[in-house]
């Protein structure tokens, strides 16, 4: 990781993709980026023609590509911005990449557990595209829940039968026609049939909203997980 | 001042409240930690200061609770961009808690319950700035606040007030904890803007 100054860079919005009614994914090119890891995030910069600025994080969606996917929260400040203001050739400002402990990388021998609630899952598609893109030998299991079917980020591609990543969704509100399972909140049996044994000593990775994090993370550790291999990322409410 | 934004006109102005550059103001309290919370039983928990020269200072809980306590006042600003103002905390000064601990080493390093670490230099732990906090709002502290108990030292990122807190080991050098090794800033002064490696 450089240790240089993270320097706020220009960046241009230019490409967009409705993910969800309420969230679309961006990709932006911005001239010397120095590339990330499968995990990390940007902080993002936007400034009113009266001087006023403020900044937010997000999670980078792919490895080789500053491309954010951002869920608009109601009464945010930045994400209705990004989510329905923004277009393609507007500029804005953005710098990192930002953190080093969230992250996954090719050479992880481990299996790896990714456990997403909601938005969650945008830092753990980009480790399942940096997997994929390095040839994928390392075993995955998703575990993705999300309010109804209409609200999974990504659902083509997810879709799409990839031999080493087994995906499991969960629904928390809706059900698609003969689901089996009731709608309702992630529970220890759906961890412990979705995710990995920690017999095989998995690396772990749960990123969602603070509740369903604190939920999963204890979950695991009650099915005997090393807590040291749990990595959390949490999406607080005031992400906005 | 950077590129202007089409578009955007921001939300408020944070209330009229003077805030650290790149902060926005939040009334609920955000959780962030980097892997599960720990719970450790109070009959279990135990907080040390060790020195350079090893020597081992102890508290059990009962000990801390029979430490005069402050209620300090204070606002928090997470490195993750949130600062929430006039938050109060009941706890234990770090000043009685160095009171009778003989040190020359300039730097600190923290220990939490889980493996975190952080570090600081001495005068930051000193002089009425930190205290070790069981209680936030008039309640117990929960866990995922770092309950039982946490550092506190508000002048600086919240990265720096540990949760779970265990103990603190003086040091000649300094020496980078778990945020610090991994691209946040050595010192984190939020004034300053101090969020990464080379701000």
């Amino acid at each position: 990781m450089p240790r240089g100054r993270l320097e706020w860079r220009i960046a241009e919005l230019i490409q967009v993709k409705d993910e969800t009614p309420t969230a679309r994914t961006l990709l932006f090119d911005v001239p010397g980026w120095p590339g990330h890891l499968a995990g990390q995030h940007v902080d993002v910069r936007l400034t009113a023609d009266d001087g006023y600025s403020t900044q937010r994080s997000y999670s980078l969606s792919a490895p080789d590509r500053v491309e954010l996917t951002v869920q608009k929260v109601a009464d945010g400040e930045v994400s209705p911005y990004l989510t329905e203001v923004l277009e393609t050739g507007d500029k804005l400002e953005l710098r990192g990449p930002v953190g080093g402990w969230f992250v996954w990388r090719p050479t992880g021998k481990a299996p790896v557990t990714l456990i997403a609630g909601g938005s969650g899952i945008v830092p753990l598609m980009a480790m399942i595209r940096a997997r994929r893109e390095a040839g994928g030998a390392t075993p995955f299991k998703l575990i993705y829940s999300a309010r109804a079917p209409d609200e999974r980020y990504y659902a083509p591609e997810l879709r799409r039968p990839e031999p080493g990543v087994d995906v499991t969704y969960l629904y928390t509100r809706a059900v698609p026609e003969g689901w089996t399972r009731p709608p309702g909140r992630i529970t220890v049996a759906d961890v412990n049939s979705g995710a990995w044994p920690a017999e095989f000593e998995p690396d772990c990775f749960v990123c969602g909203p603070t509740g369903f994090v604190e939920a999963v993370a204890d979950m695991l550790v009650a099915l005997g997980h090393d807590p040291r291999r749990i990595k959390t990322e949490r999406f607080g409410p005031t992400g906005g | 001042m950077g590129i202007i934004s089409r578009g955007f006109h921001g939300r408020g102005r944070d209330e009229g409240v003077k805030l650290p550059p790149g902060q926005y103001l939040v009334h609920d309290f955000p959780v962030l930690s980097a892997g599960p919370t720990p719970r450790i039983p109070l009959d279990r928990w135990e907080f040390t200061i060790e020195t350079e020269t090893g020597e081992k200072h102890r508290w059990s809980w009962q000990d801390l609770m029979a430490l005069p306590s402050e209620t300090p006042t204070v606002d928090l600003h997470c490195v993750t961009k949130w600062s929430k103002l006039g938050t109060t905390w009941q706890g234990v000064s770090l000043d009685v808690l160095f009171e009778d601990v003989a040190t020359t080493a300039d730097y600190a390093l923290v220990h939490a319950y889980g493996g975190y670490t952080t570090n600081l230099p001495l005068e930051d732990l000193l002089d009425g700035k930190a205290w070790i906090a069981y209680q936030f709002d008039g309640e117990e502290l929960e866990s995922e606040h770092g309950g039982p108990a946490r550092l506190l030292v508000p002048h600086l990122y919240l990265w720096k007030s540990a949760k779970w807190v265990r103990g603190i080991q003086m040091t000649q050098d300094d020496e980078p904890g778990f945020w610090e090794s991994v691209g946040y800033h050595n010192y984190g002064d939020p004034w300053r803007e101090q969020r990464y490696w080379g701000d």
